[in-house]
């Protein structure tokens, strides 16, 4: 009852016509950026990020906006899985698969009203999941001392590889990246500065969210231009979207999936490492091999086809918020940029955040609901709308991208100086998605690094520097051995995941959700 | 190939990192870990991953041909240029041709493309500027 009374107040700080206001506008942007192959939630979040400062926006307006951001792409990537067969973001590609045959059968409008319905269900329960599953995992945390948390920190960048990646190495070579450019600056406990080479910006550190929309967004302007995709990907006027409304014994055929894909769909989320691409694709192959053993109709045009990854992206990334805001440890992309927005703002997430700062996390909660209804409503009547955004041609999108970037950076520090980094973590992050070197482990590395080595040094100077302090207690031992697990657990199983789930992506898809 | 590239650069990286960090100098205020115990920590994961890539490479990646990259080179001097000249010109006309050049590069017409570019930069100053009262670089035209 806690809860409820909990999330009353939150509905009562998210109702003021400001947050309404913000809500409305992350959801219909989020829906164009999930919509518009080359932008995506991680990205489309990331560039707004700096505005959101800029505008001085306090901390719960500015996670209301950016959320409704992240929840609007997760609605919009299935637009043009649909219509062109081409994924608008990467956790929308199953989407493919089902959605695009039907659309050719002429029942695009059906496929995409059907699709919204499932994205709509999946959300809306993977948000009451965060509302019971987050306060059960806070008491864990609460548990926690320097040592576990170092431990946790080490388990988050272990398993964020996670079973869809390509390489272990990889992974671990982008986590080391990023744990080291957290390192550049004056040392929060004795003051010395480390890795500045005299270069009196750098003493700071580095701004994370330089990094985030250097690596993010201009390294996507970098890809376009390779391949110069200059035009828009595919007419989407020429298919006809024709009956907006599923009829009844479609949704009636199709609610077992759903109910089944937002389970599913919801614990890949809060599992470390894999966010709303692989609820999707669990959910789609579970789906298929439980209702179409012979493989008959899933891949034609089968409604469940579309109904299920749908439902399980929406839930995953609900899910994906849980570790998120009790642990703050994310699991996937977006969710890190989300923690680097909290982290600017000064806020600590973790679990003393529901103790510290309740009216952030309830108030968010219920802006997740009210957004959701809002992107219901969008996404259903107004889909025309968003499909005629469809035909904006990257040539002019693109520099809008980059522009937008150089915008928001400029207006947090006034400064040159850190535009020329965010172009040279711009080229970094092209040359290591063409290496397809994963690149939220950078970015969780340059959030996560300084508070990484504060709980070491803390647990050690606790226990007058004695190392095996770190793996003394039964807590920090399970989740050593989590970590360890879901180090090489994948070096074994992940193969065939991988290959199965990197099919039918692009080259460069080192951007996920 | 690339691979084997990318993880001799690594190497070299994580060799360097360490140096650095032993370089690092300690102040005589020290807990018992010290400045440089994590960092080091780093350059040995840095390193190991960095010689598991060069010695197990992947597949190389289709690299782009010699045009396309100095593409890629002409889109960063650009922009390098434009992060220099912001200050200097103003935000409404470094953008014109920031924007005009990235649109005119990815494939329109000369004359679209500063169409393009102009109606970009004009677009971003009056919402951002005008609208949400954000502080754009100014120049001497007073924009």
């Amino acid at each position: 009852m806690d809860t409820l009374a909990s999330l009353a107040d939150g509905f009562a700080i998210a109702l003021t016509w400001q947050n309404l206001a913000l809500a409305l506008l992350g959801c219909f942007l989020g829906t164009i950026m999930g919509a518009l192959p080359g932008l995506g939630p991680s990205n489309g979040v990331a560039i707004l990020i700096p505005l959101a400062f800029t505008l001085g926006l306090g901390a719960t307006p500015s996670l209301i906006l950016l959320t409704s951001v992240y929840y609007g792409a997760m609605y919009g990537g299935r637009i043009s899985s649909i219509l062109l067969n081409i994924p608008g973001d990467e956790p929308a590609m199953m989407t493919c698969l089902d959605g695009h045959p039907m659309a050719q059968k002429g029942m695009a409008g059906q496929a995409l009203s059907l699709s919204g319905i499932a994205s709509f269900v999946g959300a809306f329960f993977a948000t009451w999941g965060l509302i019971f599953l987050a306060p059960q995992l806070v008491k864990i945390a609460l548990l926690f001392g320097p040592a576990e948390y170092f431990a946790l920190f080490a388990l988050a960048f272990m398993t964020l590889g996670g079973v869809s990646s390509t390489n272990q190495a990889k992974s671990a070579f982008a986590a080391a990246l990023g744990l080291g450019l957290a390192m550049i600056g004056v040392d929060t406990q004795t003051g010395v500065p480390r890795f500045t080479f005299g270069e009196v910006h750098l003493y700071d550190g580095l701004d994370f969210l330089v990094a985030i929309v250097g690596l993010f967004a201009l390294s996507e302007v970098f890809i376009f231009l390779e391949h110069r995709h200059g035009n828009a990907s595919g007419d989407a006027a020429k298919v006809k979207v024709g009956r907006l409304t599923p009829p009844m014994s479609m949704l009636k055929e199709t609610t077992p999936t759903m109910a089944r894909s937002t389970v599913l769909g919801f614990i890949a989320g809060v599992l470390p490492g894999a966010g709303a691409s692989l609820g999707s694709f669990i959910s789609y192959s579970m789906e298929k091999r439980l209702v179409d053993q012979n493989g008959k109709t899933f891949g034609k045009g089968d409604p469940r086809g579309v109904a299920a990854p749908e439902a399980g992206n929406n839930a995953a990334a609900g899910g994906a918020l849980v570790p998120m805001l009790a642990l703050g440890v994310p699991g996937s992309g977006t969710t890190a940029v989300l923690l680097a927005v909290l982290l600017s703002l000064n806020i600590t997430p973790g679990p003393l955040l529901f103790t510290q700062n309740p009216d952030v996390v309830w108030g968010l909660i219920a802006a997740l609901f009210i957004a959701n209804f809002m992107l219901l409503a969008m996404n259903i009547p107004m889909v025309g709308l968003f499909t005629r955004v469809l035909m904006v041609p990257p040539r002019i999108l693109m520099p809008i991208v980059a522009m937008v970037s150089f915008v928001g950076i400029y207006g947090i520090s006034g400064s040159s100086f850190d535009l020329l980094v965010m172009i040279g973590f711009g080229v970094m992050g092209w040359v290591l998605r063409k290496l397809d070197v994963p690149l939220v482990p950078i970015i969780l590395g340059t959030l996560l690094g300084n508070s990484m080595e504060n709980n070491l040094r803390r647990a050690i100077t606790i226990d007058n520097g004695d190392w095996f302090t770190l793996i003394d207690s039964p807590l920090s031992l399970v989740l050593w051995a989590i970590a360890i697990i879901g180090f090489v657990l994948p070096l074994i199983v992940g193969r065939k995941v991988k290959a199965q789930m990197h099919q039918n992506r692009d080259e460069e898809g080192a951007i996920s959700d | 190939m690339s691979d084997r590239i990318f993880g001799a650069v690594g190497v070299l990286l994580a060799i360097g990192f360490a140096f650095a960090a032993l370089a690092i100098e300690e102040s005589f205020l020290s807990d018992a870990v010290g400045p440089k115990a994590f960092p080091l920590i780093i350059a040995a994961i840095l390193g190991l991953s960095s010689a598991v890539i060069a010695l197990k490479p992947d597949a190389a990646p289709e690299w782009p041909s010699l045009p396309r990259l100095a593409e890629i080179l002409a889109a960063v001097v650009v922009m390098v240029l434009y992060a220099q000249f912001l200050p200097v010109v103003g935000f409404v006309i470094a953008t014109a041709f920031a924007a005009t050049y990235l649109t005119w590069r990815l494939g329109s017409g000369l004359i679209a493309s500063v169409v393009t570019g102009v109606g970009t930069s004009l677009g971003i100053y009056v919402i951002f500027h005008l609208v949400l009262g954000l502080s754009l670089a100014r120049g001497p035209l007073g924009f």
